[in-house]
């Protein structure tokens, strides 16, 4: 798995869909969650080098996303990339087996750090599925397994349309935050959609 | 919509520079982004640091100086702070005795300012963190993000200052911010929404005959959306919230009638005549107040009520000497 690819990837397509994800959060937030992500993965990018090791590679990232991002996106992702290289440790190759560990350790460094569950209309009704979707394809390989974890990332944040916020700034809005897809869970899926498109690849 | 600005992504390095040049009893480091009191650190003295996002000016960097902050860290405008800033206040502030951050309570704020707590403690300095939740808007539930930190935050920062400038002790200083966070809450009312200049647009649409009640600072929408009222129904409704949430009967209270940034002072002020009546009519005494444009919301126009019930132990401090761009007495 080269997640240079990956994260090179995840800030093209967060790039390309900022102006959506700013419209997303301007319904239910402050409307700056596109311009923000783009601009902590835009350095983040930046300060990546193919040469480095594949965990060195999600910790850099994360550590940037945090220093540059600011809002709640900044320690989110960035805590969730720094878990996910921690847990790849020093190794040279990442397999599917290995990267499953990367990401259940993400998800845990998200939760642990901003406490919301499943339902509570957040980047956690994406990503929780698409790990455990990944998990329970792992078996079959890489490109399988990231495809899995892709759809379930859609479908996850497909389904926070119909939710009421419980946590972050679209809480406040109680019953007026039901009727919009969670920006936070879109932009989750673009990090499983350049996860599919580089496993793909390679 | 017309702003006075040079270029949208220098607004808030701008500002430092102004806040620089104008009060030079200030240290402002452009760089890492901090506003720090030009005798900072002080040995043994507890480390005051707050921040925020930019357009709540004159918080947090206003407050900076004797008997308030020790360092405030402003943010892009409405987002917080990054924690290499906060950790860069913190580190500049820190005399040994330990640091307080004082953290209003919105997700970004609170996440940032707990991976820089972190990162503090890696280098051997005691963080303690103040959530400021003192916004009756915002229904509370432990299943939420909870109430949002707003006008309260003057009195912590103010009264938690105070007891750190006399040598209080860390757990002390950061006692007193919570007790005054405990003893406080807030209501807010848009007349109009305000502009963050990088959108360009509105952060929300009101018509003309419309107001929004229980507004955050961000300009965020609030509890309800009704027709336009007298400065003595908006002020009914604000205390009326207040009231209903902390029974003000029988209390000294500090009163804050805070402007958002675009309403005159002239109209702030007979809204605080209609707080002081409203008070006296519910069995409340107000022994302090404030008047004027605290913690505001770019050019928002509209008020923050912010009440807090007095000690003598809090009225004492909050009596007590202070010298910051913002707030100046007793000195």
């Amino acid at each position: 798995m080269d997640t240079y690819a990956w994260m090179v990837r995840f800030a093209e397509l967060v790039s390309a869909d900022a102006e959506r994800l700013t419209r997303l959060d301007s319904a239910i937030g402050d409307g700056d969650h596109g311009s923000n992500l783009d601009r902590g993965m835009r350095a983040a990018a930046e300060a990546l080098s193919a040469d480095l090791p594949p965990g060195k590679v999600l910790m850099t990232a994360g550590r940037t996303l945090v220093s540059k991002t600011g809002g709640a996106s900044g320690p989110l992702y960035g805590t969730a990339l720094r878990r996910a290289g921690k847990a790849l440790g020093d190794a040279s190759e990442v397999g599917a087996a290995e990267l499953g560990a990367a990401l259940r350790a993400a998800l845990e460094g998200v939760q642990e750090l901003g406490k919301a569950e499943e339902g509570d209309k957040t980047m956690v009704d994406a990503l929780a599925p698409a790990v455990t979707a990944y998990e329970a394809a792992a078996g079959e390989g890489l490109a399988t397994a990231a495809r899995a974890a892709l759809d379930a990332a859609e479908k996850g944040a497909e389904a926070t349309v119909p939710l009421q916020a419980r946590k972050g700034r679209a809480s406040y809005l109680g019953p007026r935050s039901v009727g919009h897809q969670d920006p936070g869970a879109a932009s989750t899926v673009l990090l499983f959609r350049a996860l599919a498109e580089t496993a793909a690849s390679s | 919509m017309k702003k006075l600005i040079d270029a949208v992504d220098d607004v808030v390095l701008d500002a430092m520079r102004g806040m620089a040049a104008a009060h030079p009893s200030l240290r402002v480091d452009l760089e890492q982004r901090v506003i720090v009191r030009s005798d900072a650190p002080r040995t043994g003295k507890v480390g005051l640091v707050s921040g925020g996002g930019s357009g709540h000016e004159p918080l947090h960097g206003g407050f900076v100086g004797y008997g308030m902050l020790d360092a405030a860290c402003p943010g892009e405008v409405f987002t917080s702070p990054v924690p290499d800033q906060i950790l860069a206040a913190t580190t500049a502030v820190s005399g040994g005795a330990g640091v307080v951050h004082i953290v209003k309570n919105y997700t970004g704020d609170v996440l940032n300012f707990q991976m820089a707590a972190e990162l503090a403690e890696d280098e051997d300095i005691e963080v303690v963190p103040v959530v400021i939740d003192d916004d009756v808007a915002v229904q509370d539930s432990t299943f939420t993000a909870g109430r949002r930190g707003t006008g309260a935050t003057v009195f912590a920062e103010k009264i938690a200052g105070a007891l750190a400038e006399s040598g209080g002790a860390l757990a002390d200083v950061a006692g007193v911010a919570k007790e005054v966070n405990e003893r406080s809450r807030s209501f807010g009312v848009a007349l109009t929404a305000c502009t963050v200049p990088a959108a360009g647009r509105p952060t929300f649409e009101l018509g003309e005959d419309e107001i929004e009640l229980g507004i955050g600072i961000h300009g965020e929408p609030g509890r309800e959306r009704v027709r336009l009222r007298t400065a003595t129904e908006i002020v009914d409704a604000a205390l009326s919230a207040i009231d209903e949430d902390m029974p003000l009967s029988g209390s000294e209270v500090l009163v804050m009638v805070n402007g958002m940034g675009g309403t005159p002072l002239m109209e702030l002020y007979g809204a605080y005549a209609a707080a002081e009546k409203w008070l006296a009519g519910h069995g409340a005494t107000v022994s302090r107040r404030l008047v004027g444009n605290y913690v505001t919301s770019l050019e928002m126009a509209g008020c923050m009520i912010s009440v807090c019930r007095l000690t003598p132990r809090l009225t004492e401090l909050w009596d007590a000497p202070v010298e910051t761009p913002g707030l100046r007495w007793g000195r």
